[in-house]
């Protein structure tokens, strides 16, 4: 593992922001810490940079304990949720402010200035101001500027949650392009569940001071550790108590749980039905989702979502239709285990992703 | 918030300002000035420059220039302190800080009577080292610093607090140290706000008449400052001379004032060209 997180915790007064934490990063990967707020990815962040010092546990890049290192010493580059650029500084400046530092000879630093502007698509505006940058060049500024003393890690927090929503988009794939590219190690941060899907290699899912989850976007998906995970990733309706549920009626009664709308199948009033677990629901709402329809149900008063093919006959709300609920995932103190209907018999549930 | 036919109350408003600000200030100036050239251009050099009314020029410059770096010094140590770091008694220091603005500057001039004077425990020591503070230029320097303590603080706190940190650490992050994040980062951050305070600071401490009445005393060329000087003349009828000192006094303010107001300019103008 190229960075490494080894039982980190760390404690603001009376409030414990990282418990235990431990994960590694491959070399060359883009990984996000993904979680909702206060769940303490920016303090893990924030700590690798060294801008906090954990109360417990080593952090090791490339094999070398860092906790004592200075945080300039680390050999990171990091950008900031609002970029803070010098705002009294021009983008070259701006760009050339960390090779200043190291001394580099003046010749040099136009150089790689130069070649960081052409690399963000910026050449030509160096005398400009950060102020009289829109919000995705500055973000791109302050991506060169973390890049120009040539870091072995790059750490970003929250790098698109100042841009508006239209030029996100534009921006999270032009940022994947280019760490891809470079094979630059990176770490970003973010609460938004379709950004890190977008543009992580790997997701590390928090909460609550803990990393509940680590993998890639479909491994959360399709086979999520804990109850939060199943909550956080993706679409997903909570059933609290399982065993009310046909075809699930051996589970231990008072388990809760839940379904995703792919687990159910839905059969409109009149349609042949070969099961036998199949329950009645009451059509609620109908939404167009491009591909298919999301439904609205309630089934014995418990709401549920289902994906419904376009080409299947159509329905109303209103419509009583049969549900089949193919499979839910039972929440078994903290773990999450997927249980299938026992109308496919209790062999191991294989292909329930096809509808 | 007004319709057309509703004027007079702008209009009156105005007028009464106007009518204000002649009464309380344009008619005192006018006759200080009058009175001042009253007895012909040679009375008022000979006034300006008389030996006792350089003296006083001198130690007011002194007073001035000392609380003016003073000030910097301190009200940028305080201001880092108070917006850079999470300390115990932070509130407390805040507060402080403001005592000079809130107590009388009678009241602090008698605190350093009472502090260094004959019935101060410190009087035998510093009387052992020949130190005079007291009746003394040591004592007019300390209470005009203690009188402008707040400027500079006051000023700079604001402007550094609404900036944040994000900048300052970020150069951290790439090895700056502290010099070069002072001068790079903060200080283009808050040098006209600083300039402005140390304008204001000026103008305090060259006016200053309170607090170094009561420690100077009033012993002529040598712990008189302008102020004092004036008064003195005053009080001995020399009416020509007291509005003659008086009018260099004023006429300090006023050029302060039309400093102030170019360094406001100037920062708007700043401001504007998008350097935000």
């Amino acid at each position: 593992m190229y960075v490494n997180l080894e039982h980190i915790s760390k404690r603001f007064d009376g409030f414990q922001a990282v418990r235990e934490v431990s994960f590694g990063i491959r070399r060359g990967r883009l990984a996000a810490l993904l979680g909702p707020s206060g769940s303490g990815k920016t303090t893990i962040l924030r700590m690798i940079a060294g801008l906090e010092d954990p109360d417990s546990g080593d952090i090791r890049i490339d094999g070398l304990r860092v906790n004592d290192i200075e945080p300039s010493r680390r050999g990171i580059g990091f950008v900031f949720q609002n970029y803070a650029l010098f705002r009294y500084m021009t983008v070259f400046d701006n760009i050339a402010f960390g090779l200043t530092i190291k001394k580099e000879k003046p010749g040099r630093i136009r150089e790689r200035v130069g070649e960081l502007l052409q690399l963000i698509g910026m050449s030509g505006l160096e005398k400009r101001y950060p102020a009289q940058l829109s919000g995705g060049q500055k973000q791109r500024v302050a991506f060169a500027r973390a890049l120009a003393p040539n870091p072995r890690l790059l750490l970003l927090d929250e790098p698109f949650a100042a841009i508006d929503a239209k030029v996100r988009r534009e921006l999270r794939a032009w940022l994947r392009e280019m760490i891809r590219s470079l094979g630059l190690t990176s770490i970003f941060v973010t609460h938004d569940q379709d950004e890190a899907i977008e543009v992580a290699d790997e997701i590390i899912v928090t909460n609550q001071g803990r990393v509940e989850q680590m993998g890639s976007s479909l491994e959360l998906y399709q086979s999520p550790a804990t109850p939060f995970v199943v909550e956080f990733i993706g679409a997903s309706t909570p059933v609290p108590e399982i065993s009310a549920l046909k075809g699930f009626d051996g589970t231990p009664p008072g388990a809760g749980g839940a379904v995703r709308p792919e687990f159910v199948s839905v059969y409109a009033p009149d349609e042949q039905v070969q099961y036998a677990h199949t329950e009645e629901a009451i059509v609620r709402s109908i939404a167009f989702r491009g591909d298919s329809l999301e439904l609205g149900l309630t089934l014995k008063g418990l709401p549920l979502t289902a994906a419904y093919s376009l080409a299947r006959a159509p329905l109303a709300v209103g419509d009583a239709v049969r549900l089949l609920i193919r499979h839910l995932y039972l929440f078994d103190g903290g773990q999450v285990r997927l249980l299938q209907n026992s109308a496919y018999g209790n062999g191991p549930s294989e292909n329930f992703y096809s509808i | 918030m007004h319709n057309k036919n509703n004027l007079w109350l702008p209009r009156l408003l105005i007028a009464l300002s106007f009518a204000f600000v002649l009464l309380m200030l344009a008619a005192p100036l006018s006759v200080v000035l009058a009175e001042a050239f009253s007895s012909g251009w040679e009375l008022y050099l000979k006034a300006v420059t008389d030996h006792y009314a350089l003296r006083a020029a001198q130690l007011t410059v002194i007073a001035t220039l000392s609380s003016v770096l003073l000030n910097v010094a301190f009200g940028l140590t305080a201001a880092w302190a108070v917006t850079r770091f999470s300390f115990r008694g932070k509130g407390l220091l805040t507060t402080l800080i403001d005592i000079p603005f809130a107590v009388s500057p009678v009241i602090a001039g008698l605190v350093f009577i009472l502090l260094f004077g004959r019935l101060s425990p410190l009087h035998s020591f510093l009387d052992a080292y020949n130190l005079r503070i007291v009746f003394a230029v040591p004592g007019i320097v300390l209470v005009t610093i203690f009188v402008t303590l707040p400027f500079v603080a006051r000023e700079i706190i604001p402007v550094l607090e609404a900036r944040g940190t994000d900048e300052e650490q970020a150069a951290a992050l790439m090895g700056a140290g502290f010099f070069r994040i002072f001068r790079r980062i903060t200080f283009p951050h808050i040098r006209w706000a600083l300039l402005y305070s140390l304008i204001l600071c000026a103008a305090r401490a060259m006016g200053e008449f309170g607090a170094v009445s009561v420690v100077s005393g009033h012993l002529r060329g040598k712990t008189n400052t302008l102020p004092l000087h004036v008064e003195i003349l005053y009080s001995e009828y020399q009416f020509t001379a007291a509005f003659a000192v008086s009018s260099v006094l004023a006429a300090a303010a006023i050029a302060i004032l039309v400093a102030r107001n170019i360094v406001e300019l100037a920062a708007r103008k700043e401001k504007k060209s998008n350097v935000r």
